[in-house]
């Protein structure tokens, strides 16, 4: 990921030059949690980089709470600013896809991140995370590190398609491995929440092996939860997504938190570098970019540990 | 709603089994009966030490907000201003601690912080009812929105952490207590007391009451309408200071989420516990009640399988009108 980043970035640097001006419009979901709030802290890094590098270039970024003010903020940006292209992280898939396709008829570059909209094709440029990937890592590592038998339990996140798609990931890779999954709740990617599920699954199962807090965020509410109960070393907990303290405990060897799965947030500063590019007509940039989620384990925590990232 | 105090009071003289009085507590009965048939870990020290100290958060905002409700009025901005205390305590402190060390007076100005940041929080709300005259609603709905921009950007939208060895010092106020209840669970009692007997025994909880029911008139008996108004709002400020003081330990950290409707939590507690959302009645043994009930409801929902926890707010949302329900039978038919 980060070689590719330096990648574009080179190349970006590499073909700057007076060109005529552009604009692009940036729409993201607002930090309302650790991993949106990197997503924003990359998106505006980025763009204050690509403003040095392409003088001749405009961005306007918007962030949005919900769907509705996404929908409104994108048309402003197509009727007050007259974007030339759009690279967008779609609050949620099903009500975005219209607003989205009549931007791209019209003839402006889009690229779309992370989440997938509902019609194929519309996209210029797509841009994601693999969420069943995420979910497919963790469920692999417990399929092959817990014994037959092993009883889990599964926080999920805020109920949405991303949600969905790493459970399925997860329950499919654990399928006949013999691990019973006592309980699967919402945790809606809130410390809080984590933190008050996982003190009642402690009163409610004697017996717990592993904990899969499918964000890191529920990860730390959880291990609150189980250090409070006094039931350190009785289980593992993994999370995901690649916080920092996360991978600092995995890099220390903390028994607790063998592994983490990676989710980069900085997946927008791809996006939006991959469209400056494109937008300037200096490399061909269509199609799709997935970028896989991989397993931090203490050998490789080192270089997934970001000393100054928010997350 | 002056009669709805009256009709209380010769509910209590008769000594009867006034439905409108008992339903939150049936209902909270009930709700532990359930709990005991569902699971046997339910009654266990350590899931009711868990249920009282998490309801104490939103248990010490709640019997601010009955004072608030009482006199009429509506905050909306708890929660957002929760957060942004908590955030506000976690930079300073993690501040001091570089000039201070990790030590106990660390703590102390943390805490003196939080409670200065929520007092002057909630007098800026007060003065902008009572002074400028603007609906409580549309100042406090402003205010949510102000607080919790603050703390996302406080956080540059991450989380903010206390420092880990700071933490460790300060956790025991969470974690820790005397004779096996933790200090949320005691301090959540001492405020719910007090606040029955400022409520019950003195002339400021009275002139709350006045106040809801009819401003005018209290201004005609020579009541301080916008002073008390005002204190009430200060009042919940403080308290939401409190709570923070009791949050921060538990994990340490604030974020953009922290106190995500946390407002709407303790009005309903308030409102289920028989407080008149109108204003001119306040019960804040009632509140207790209503907290109580909500935390249950989220255990007890955690501690089974028989709903699809998609349904969870709904289970929640039936609930809290039931318990409304119970409880008004008696009103409606006055």
């Amino acid at each position: 990921m980060t070689k590719i980043l330096i990648a574009t970035t080179a190349l970006v640097g590499a073909l700057a030059g007076p060109l005529s001006a552009e604009t692009i419009g940036v729409s993201i979901p607002a930090a309302t949690h650790g991993w949106a709030g990197a997503l924003n802290f990359h998106a505006e890094r980025t763009i204050a980089h690509l403003e040095e590098v392409y003088p001749d270039l405009d961005f306007v970024l918007a962030t949005t709470p919900d769907s509705a003010t996404q929908v409104s903020d994108l048309e402003d940006m197509v009727a007050t600013r007259g974007i030339d292209a759009l690279v967008v992280l779609p609050f949620e898939s099903e009500p975005l896809t219209g607003p989205i396709q009549r931007i791209a008829e019209s003839g402006t570059w889009v690229t779309v991140v992370d989440r997938g909209l509902s019609v194929e094709g519309i996209e210029t440029l797509y841009v994601a995370g693999d969420n069943d990937s995420f979910g497919r890592t963790a469920g692999q590592y417990f399929a092959d590190t817990l014994d037959d038998g092993a009883k889990v339990v599964v926080m999920r996140g805020i109920p949405s398609t991303v949600d969905n798609e790493r459970v399925a990931g997860f329950e499919e890779a654990i399928d006949g491995s013999g691990i019973e999954v006592l309980a699967m709740d919402h945790g809606n990617w809130n410390r809080d929440t984590a933190f008050t599920l996982m003190q009642d699954w402690l009163s409610r199962f004697p017996q717990i092996d592993a904990v899969w807090a499918a964000d890191d965020d529920m990860a730390v509410g959880a291990l609150a939860a189980i250090e409070q109960a006094g039931r350190t070393g009785e289980m593992i907990v993994v999370g995901g997504a690649g916080m920092k303290e996360m991978v600092d405990r995995i890099r220390n060897g903390d028994a607790t938190v063998p592994v983490n799965v990676t989710y980069p947030p900085s997946m927008i500063s791809t996006a939006i570098e991959m469209t400056a590019v494109g937008v300037t007509g200096a490399a061909p940039m269509s199609g799709e970019f997935i970028i896989a989620s991989e397993l931090i384990t203490p050998e490789n925590a080192a270089d997934y540990y970001f000393e100054d990232s928010p997350y | 709603m002056t009669m709805a105090t009256t009709q209380n009071n010769t509910g209590r003289t008769r000594g009867g089994l006034n439905l409108q009085v008992i339903g939150p507590i049936v209902a909270l009965i009930a709700l532990v009966l359930i709990g005991m048939a569902l699971n046997s870990n339910f009654l266990s020290y350590a899931n009711i030490t868990n249920v009282l100290a998490r309801s104490a958060f939103i248990g010490i905002i709640a019997v601010g907000m009955t004072f608030v409700i009482t006199a009429g009025g509506l905050d909306l901005s708890v929660g957002s201003m929760a957060a942004f205390v908590a955030g506000l305590m976690i930079l300073v402190m993690n501040q001091l601690t570089t000039s201070l060390g990790v030590s106990l007076p660390v703590i102390l100005l943390g805490i003196a912080l939080a409670l200065v940041a929520g007092l002057v929080a909630g007098l800026i709300n007060g003065i902008l009812i009572t002074r400028v005259g603007i609906e409580a609603f549309i100042v406090t709905l402003g205010t949510m929105g102000i607080y919790r921009s603050l703390i996302t950007w406080l956080a540059d939208g991450g989380t903010l952490s206390l420092g880990f060895e700071m933490r460790e010092l300060y956790r025991p106020v969470y974690y820790g207590g005397i004779a096996g209840i933790s200090w949320p669970i005691i301090a959540f009692v001492v405020v719910a007391v007090l606040g029955e007997v400022v409520m019950r025994h003195t002339a400021f909880g009275r002139h709350c009451a006045a106040i809801g029911s009819n401003e005018k008139v209290a201004r005609y008996s020579s009541i301080p309408v916008a002073r008390v108004k005002l204190a009430t709002y200060v009042l919940l400020g403080l308290l939401v200071g409190f709570a923070v003081v009791m949050y921060v330990p538990r994990l340490g950290s604030a974020s953009a989420s922290t106190g995500l409707l946390w407002e709407l939590e303790a009005i309903a507690a308030v409102i289920i516990g028989g407080t008149l959302l109108k204003g001119g009645f306040g019960r804040v043994w009632g509140t207790v009640v209503g907290v109580l009930i909500l935390s249950l409801i989220g255990n007890l929902l955690n501690l089974t399988d028989f709903v699809s926890p998609y349904l969870n707010g709904a289970i929640q949302g039936a609930v809290i009108i039931l318990a409304v329900v119970l409880q008004r039978k008696g009103g409606t038919e006055r």
